[in-house]
């Protein structure tokens, strides 16, 4: 039962003395995006909302870029390649192992995560292209990490402009040296958020990996038992090891995950999913592209799934096993009665009492905002505000079936909206991201990173569950922003 | 599906002469889309009788990004049932033009323009090889034949060999190939003789030799191809063979660029100063005798 921490009225309210701020042709541009959302809305509509759209200039936006989302996101992760960030210096540095996805492997050996390549372009690469460079850089990556299983080949904005032919430098050089060599042309200025990035990084991978005319990719995939439990976790980035505790799930059901995309994920991996029966799918904003493929070329199925918090984790288990046999069906609700039911409510015995009634804001990317809903809701506390910075009309249709009580649902907030939610709403958690971080906090409102899960983690699966409803605790009773008397208090 | 390309010097008839071309292959039942590559949007004039108002960077500017595009806002139809599209462009002094025809032609191949059913796409691109995006309609899975259209002025024959050089480049990461040289007369000094050795010293042929004749000037005028405006002329003829040509050509090779002294060399053997000329002035300091074979 919803709690209505937040009425319909006092929200619809906010929403209106937000845009009362704008001119006129912003108003009504900006009313488009959003909307207060409660079990009334209307599900079975794609157009609930306007959305992957180019920001309006003059108010600030949170969003990312194309080569964030195919270079933080989606090839990033996969750890046995190289993933050279082509350009000037700027972006592969400040996103030198910026997001927690966590691997095992001995880096700079066999697993390179947290290293940073980089063309470093100068004036002379931009003048006189820098075909000839990346040429000598893959032959240099060669002899220098010789184990490396591929490399990627991330174009920032000027390789597109100059127009360098990097995939005529891909064909010669993964012929070269017999491993795949993915130009991937996501270049920043393309598309109007990160999204357009991830969709460009999926089309890669189909075209480099399964579909690679040069060099025999599966050569590279490993002996794997045949088997009908196969799957594989496709678009968990292992964010401080959440694919880790969902592999666990899927394991103790008695499935076999044999790929993880990306998070932790190898080369081999990509190319065994060829072989699974099921591809499970849980940021599908970001990897709808690849599971939709997968299912017309191999005929392999995807479902969604969300392991967040009790209620998500039970329906999701329950859902991927109806598509397996009795055996599975029976194990999963063992795990559910005997095993996970009961460790779980021990963490929603100890943390509710002290979470219920809180109140909640979300401003994260394309998946989560709508996924830790349920979460909270299981802790007692209730999401009066969400928000996304790149989900597309998909995403918000699934948002209405995660929200019931009056929320406010908005699409590329700026930094004006996402202000006046937090003054007029006052939650008494906002999750976002790093730079909307102290801003909260100067406001006196707990903040949780919710992107990298602020350094902790966890928060998928049981295990992770446990490190949420603590950090959740920690956060919205132990905070000291209101203890402190700013200086011009003072006097 | 034969992708071919069109380059040359600005000015030297390349569009008329790409139109009229396609215009006379459409005619013997080819199917053909152009992909003009140019911010002017001339490219596909004389086949939909006005200049393309619509094309893809314009429209992509007014929507916000590419991605918010339908073909079938970009793709028109015109003269023969030639499918027409147009990358367009930022205007002179601004902007990328280059990176216009990168996202045009991306544009193209996502949404599917390049039909199993078309016989030929012939690309239309702007003046010389400048920059990478200049090189787009050449690069691997583009178009593989390139037809350079040059005349016997030296700036024209200078192009050429420029262009060769970046066919060259391509040739040896992609497949492109110099399809030939086609001559759109000035009446320069043994015009056709002297294109025929410069394809010679690029290993290639001159294709055709397109005599001028006012009625192209005519038919441009009335936004035609002579192939629509006069189908019965002898120009008519002249494209009709242009492009049998094309269609039955064999010849298609990896092209031998010239340095600039050889081509020199060859203006001046034949015969652009005549031998009189060549006891007095001097070229850059020197006698023309030195230089001269």
């Amino acid at each position: 039962m919803p709690l209505n921490l937040v009425s319909k009225e006092e929200a619809e309210k906010v929403v209106q003395d937000i845009l009362s701020a704008y001119p006129k042709k912003a108003q009504k541009d900006r009313a488009k995006h959003m909307n207060v959302v409660d079990e009334s809305f209307p599900k079975d509509t794609k157009c609930v909302q306007t959305s992957n759209v180019k920001s309006r200039p003059g108010v600030m936006s949170v969003r990312g870029c194309a080569y964030a989302g195919s270079k933080g996101v989606v090839w990033g992760p996969v750890k046995d390649m190289i993933h050279i960030s082509h350009g000037p210096v700027g972006c592969g540095y400040y996103s030198w192992a910026g997001r927690r996805n966590y691997y095992i492997g001995h880096t700079g050996v066999n697993t390179f995560g947290t290293m940073d390549f980089t063309s470093d372009f100068q004036e002379r690469d931009v003048v006189f292209g820098g075909d000839k460079k990346l040429t000598q850089i893959i032959e240099e990556i060669e002899k220098l990490f010789p184990l490396n299983k591929g490399i990627t080949i991330q174009s920032e904005c000027p390789i597109g402009l100059i127009g360098d032919d990097i995939e005529a430098v891909a064909r010669q050089a993964s012929k070269k040296i017999n491993k795949p060599v993915v130009p991937v042309r996501c270049e920043g200025f393309r598309g109007v958020s990160q999204s357009l990035g991830h969709h460009i990084a999926n089309d890669t991978i189909r075209d480099w990996v399964f579909e690679n005319k040069h060099v025999d990719t599966n050569s590279f995939a490993q002996e794997i038992e045949d088997s009908p439990y196969n799957i594989a976790i496709i678009g968990d980035y292992n964010i401080g090891g959440d694919a880790w505790t969902s592999r666990k799930i899927l394991e103790d059901m008695g499935l076999s995950v044999i790929a993880q995309w990306s998070g932790d994920g190898t080369l081999s991996e990509l190319v065994n999913t060829k072989k699974v029966k099921l591809n499970v799918l849980h940021c599908y904003r970001s990897m709808n592209y690849i599971s939709r493929y997968m299912e017309e070329a191999f005929g392999i199925p995807w479902i969604e799934y969300n392991f967040f918090g009790p209620t998500q984790i039970f329906a999701s288990m329950r859902k991927i096993a109806s598509l397996f046999d009795d055996k599975i069906k029976e194990k999963t609700e063992y795990l559910i009665s005997e095993v996970y039911g009961p460790r779980l409510q021990r963490i929603i015995d100890k943390y509710k009492p002290r979470i219920q009634g809180k109140k909640i804001a979300l401003y994260v990317g394309g998946l989560r905002p709508r996924h830790i809903v349920t979460a909270f809701e299981d802790l007692g506390a209730e999401v009066i505000a969400l928000g996304y910075e790149f989900a597309h009309a998909d995403d918000y249709e699934r948002t209405t079936h995660y929200v019931d009580n009056a929320t406010i649902v908005v699409d590329d907030a700026t930094e004006h909206e996402l202000e006046k939610i937090l003054k007029e709403l006052k939650p008494d958690l906002f999750g976002s991201g790093i730079k909307e971080k102290y801003q909260a906090q100067k406001m006196g409102i707990p903040f949780r990173q919710m992107h990298s899960w602020d350094y902790s983690g966890p928060y998928h699966g049981v295990e992770g569950f446990e490190i949420f409803a603590r950090d959740v605790d920690m956060a919205v009773n132990g905070y000291v922003w209101k203890e402190l008397t700013p200086p011009w208090k003072r006097v | 599906m034969r992708q071919i390309a069109f380059y040359g010097k600005g000015g030297i008839g390349k569009s008329t002469t790409s139109q009229n071309t396609v215009a006379a292959l459409s005619e013997s039942g080819k199917k053909v889309m152009i992909v003009g590559c140019d911010p002017k949007a001339d490219s596909t004039r004389l086949i939909l009788h006005a200049k393309a108002q619509a094309t893809i960077m314009e429209l992509a500017a007014q929507a916000g990004s590419v991605e918010d595009l339908e073909l079938e806002d970009v793709l028109k139809t015109g003269f023969l049932d030639i499918k027409c599209v147009e990358s367009g462009g930022p205007e002179p002094g601004v902007g990328c033009a280059g990176r216009g025809v990168i996202t045009a032609i991306n544009f193209l191949e996502e949404e599917g323009a390049y039909d199993e059913d078309l016989d030929y796409v012939s690309y239309d691109v702007l003046g010389d090889v400048v920059c990478g995006g200049f090189a787009m309609p050449i690069r691997e899975g583009k178009a593989q034949e390139i037809y350079i259209v040059t005349s016997g002025e030296m700036m024209a024959m200078y192009a050429a060999n420029n262009i060769s050089k970046g066919i060259l480049k391509y040739a040896n990461s992609g497949g492109v190939r110099l399809g030939g040289l086609v001559c759109n007369e000035r009446k320069t000094d043994r015009e056709e003789e002297l294109i025929m050795a410069l394809a010679n010293k690029l290993s290639s042929q001159m294709i055709h030799f397109v005599p001028r004749d006012n009625i192209v000037q005519h038919a441009e005028l009335r936004r035609m191809t002579v192939i629509e405006y006069a189908p019965d002329s002898k120009q008519a003829n002249e494209y009709r063979s242009l492009a049998k040509k094309i269609d039955e050509n064999t010849m298609k090779v990896i092209p031998t660029p010239v340095t600039m002294d050889e081509l020199e060399d060859l203006l001046v053997e034949y015969g652009i100063m005549k031998e009189e000329d060549r006891e007095g002035p001097v070229v850059g300091g020197e006698s023309l005798k030195v230089t001269a074979v």
